[in-house]
């Protein structure tokens, strides 16, 4: 057996038989359907346990009517502004709605008075309500007939077609959003927890004292390669368990609540047609691709930094020489996940078109985009430079590393880090 | 036979010079000291013979055949700076080692089997390293070195750790091992341990080797013609002019300890035949330097 492999068996053994895989392995799947029953569990009992909010309505015009409805419950209050604020503040009710006299065309002096200060949803529904109260007023007075009124009323959804493929496809932007952002995330966190790892594992070695007994059996750049492969085997093994499981737990979960869920989403699956339409756009998502590109760029993205964090691990003796070196390779990392705001709002736009070409950001700009389809030869140009970036990062880490990992209690710059890539072997 | 012969090595880097034109011949089934302070080059040696880094110029025979990776397989290397993976268990640790040094799975148990058991630490094959005390680590530790019954074993500072019964211990394996046909270069500090254990030595110092051969030949070239003499009587000046009084000690009553150098070419005989006629001779020894004062006469005074 090749001894980079036996030193890759050995990386994954030792790690997936630790406790604390065990637990990660087990326990983020289940925080996941936890926190998506959760949610749902306290929106649904929310929704459910929602009183209507009393507010109280002065009404100086006379004929203002407003109707209750499942959020607000009104109640007429006569008397003056004075003594019915006083009514109010005296009552447990949510608000004091005042309405001056108004003039139609010009309707002003509207107050809502409350003992907190009230937030956006609710002035924005309350202002509808008295919206909705003048329009009918203003009918009456222009004489126009609610039935010709319902005739106007247009709904319009626009169908949006991606034509750049071969064939004509639905895309839905809100969906490819959301893979982009997921995804790129993903590649992000992966990327810190087990690059992190590959440093980790480089710095044990090295402060153990057992890499100069591993090194004169086997060149440091094969136990630098074993131990980066060694940990990206882990992480695959880890994020393929991560899958299966959140994805049985999650559907178990969701289908638990499913029973629970009150009339609003039983309509929204009894519309057929609007289940059938999100059918048809997931069906229309290029799931295979995405999950491939997936691939390929957290592998890339993981070698490409993987070396990278492989070296700086190699340079120190303790974690907390480790910062100055992990801060500039973080700045590519975060500005590939900072980008993706701009990035998913104009996936075809000039920075979103370069994040996703540099190596040291396309694994997560890319995924940002692949959702709305990339031309060819970006992908093409994206994945090449990907491998050359890591052959290239690998080599130059190979070079720090081999000095790097027998060095004890030197100070480490990046003059120090260039004298050990130029030294000879 | 030579085990192993360094030609000419020398080895640069950016602000000195580790190697300077270092020659070395290990015979085979030798123990080999190599000494010299620290900071010297040692460890520049003993790296580039485990190809951990590659001479400037110069080459390195083992066995007659260029080193390559080859060799991997008939060295055992214990470094001076030396440790465990902390995590993995004792014998795990022991079998993976092994086979970086190209044993098969099923050799590498075994002979990790057979040697555990014979260090008596076998009851410890299940448990991790971490719960290991210093001492038991430093045995995994030798085993690990000489798992593979290499041809060429290097030790560096193999003692440093061991309370006296290991060391003895380790001490006993190594004169076995070299009965079964090991060469073992051997590099420390501890001058009693030289002197003790070593055929052969090399001294390096500022990169360079400055004394090199036989620990007796060393030994004999070091002889400076002196005795030291205990005897009953006084001598009172009444030796002849070749022989000089170096130093004279009272031990006892009537008792006396004398340090006499001789001139050149004159055997000890002729000396104890005139200290017969003088004074009552009770023990006569010639002052053979030791390895130590060797050590410091050369490494001292070239500063």
């Amino acid at each position: 057996m090749s001894k980079t492999l036996l030193i890759i068996q050995r990386e994954f053994l030792s790690r997936v038989k630790k406790k604390s895989f065990l637990i990660a392995t087990i326990v983020v799947p289940l925080i996941f359907p936890a926190l998506i029953g959760g949610i749902t569990y306290m929106m649904v009992k929310e929704e459910k346990d929602a009183k209507a909010k009393v507010v109280h309505v002065l009404d100086e015009e006379g004929s203002f009517n407003v109707e209750n409805s499942d959020k607000y419950e009104f109640i007429k209050v006569s008397g003056d502004l004075e003594s019915a604020k006083t009514a109010f503040r005296e009552s447990d009710d949510y608000g004091l709605l005042y309405v001056p006299k108004f003039d139609i065309e010009n309707p002003e002096g509207f107050t809502l008075y409350a003992k907190s200060n009230p937030n956006f949803s609710v002035i924005g529904s309350l202002e509808k309500e008295v919206e909705q109260v003048i329009k009918d007023k203003k009918l009456r007075e222009y004489n126009i007939d609610q039935q010709v009124l319902d005739k106007l009323k247009t709904n319009i959804s626009l169908r949006s077609v991606n034509i750049s493929e071969k064939q004509e496809k639905e895309s839905d932007a809100g969906i490819s959003f959301g893979i982009g952002y997921v995804t790129g995330f993903l590649i992000y966190i992966f990327m810190f927890a087990y690059g992190g790892q590959v440093m980790q594992g480089v710095m044990e070695e090295k402060s153990n004292k057992i890499v100069e007994v591993i090194v004169s059996t086997v060149k440091p750049f094969q136990l630098m390669l074993g131990k980066i492969l060694g940990v990206a085997s882990v992480g695959f093994f880890q994020v393929i368990i991560w899958v299966v499981l959140i994805g049985v737990l999650s559907s178990m979960v969701l289908g638990f609540f499913g029973l629970e869920v009150p009339q609003g989403s039983v309509e929204q699956a009894g519309d057929p047609e609007k289940a059938d339409e999100m059918l048809r756009l997931l069906a229309n998502i290029p799931f295979t691709k995405i999950v491939l590109t997936f691939i390929f760029y957290f592998i890339g993205g993981y070698l490409l930094y993987g070396a990278l964090f492989a070296a700086v691990g190699s340079a120190v003796d303790s974690p907390s020489e480790a910062q100055q070196f992990m801060f500039p390779i973080m700045i590519p990392l975060i500005a590939g996940i900072i980008g993706m705001g701009s990035i998913i709002n104009n996936p075809d736009g000039n920075l979103s078109f370069w994040l996703s070409i540099i190596p040291f950001t396309s694994p997560i700009a890319m995924m940002g985009r692949i959702g709305f389809g990339v031309p060819v030869w970006q992908l093409a140009l994206s994945m090449a430079l990907l491998v050359l970036g890591f052959i290239f990062t690998t080599w130059i880490a190979g070079r720090i590393y081999r000095v790097g990992i027998l060095m004890h209690g030197v100070k480490v710059n990046y003059k120090t880090l260039a004298k050990w890539f130029m030294m000879k072997n | 036979m030579e085990a192993l012969i360094a030609k000419n090595i020398t080895k640069r880097y950016a602000n000195h010079t580790a190697l300077d034109d270092v020659s070395l011949s290990i015979p085979s089934q030798s123990i080999f000291g190599l000494l010299g302070p620290n900071g010297a080059g040692k460890t520049t040696m003993i790296r580039i013979i485990n190809q951990i880094i590659d001479a400037d110029e110069g080459e390195v025979l083992v066995n007659g055949t260029r080193l390559n990776a080859e060799h991997i397989s008939i060295i055992g290397y214990l470094p001076e700076e030396r440790g465990l993976y902390k995590k993995m268990k004792v014998g795990e640790q022991l079998v993976y080692l092994g086979q970086l040094r190209n044993m098969s799975r099923k050799d590498a148990v075994e002979k990790s089997k057979a040697w555990t058991k014979k260090l008596d630490i076998y009851e410890w094959w299940d448990k991790k390293v971490e719960d290991l005390s210093k001492g038991m680590a430093q045995k995994i530790q030798f085993i690990a070195t000489v798992l593979n019954e290499p041809q060429l074993i290097i030790l560096d500072e193999p003692f440093s750790g061991f309370d006296p019964v290991n060391a003895n211990l380790i001490k006993d394996e190594i004169l076995e091992l070299r009965e079964k046909g090991s060469t073992i270069i051997f590099s420390t500090h501890r001058m009693e341990s030289v002197e003790e254990l070593c055929d052969h030595i090399a001294l390096i110092n500022k990169s360079k080797l400055i004394l090199d051969g036989s620990k007796k030949q060393i030994k004999q070239s070091y002889r400076s013609n002196t005795y030291l003499v205990e005897h009953a009587g006084q001598l009172n000046g009444s030796l002849p002019d070749k022989f000089t009084t170096l130093e004279n000690q009272t031990l006892d009553e009537n008792f006396y300890q004398t340090t006499i150098k001789t001139a050149e070419g004159i055997s000890p005989n002729e000396l104890l035949t005139n200290l017969i006629g003088i004074t009552e001779v009770h023990s006569f020894v010639e002052k053979i330097p030791s390895i130590s004062e060797i050590f410091i006469s050369k490494v001292g005074g070239t500063k």
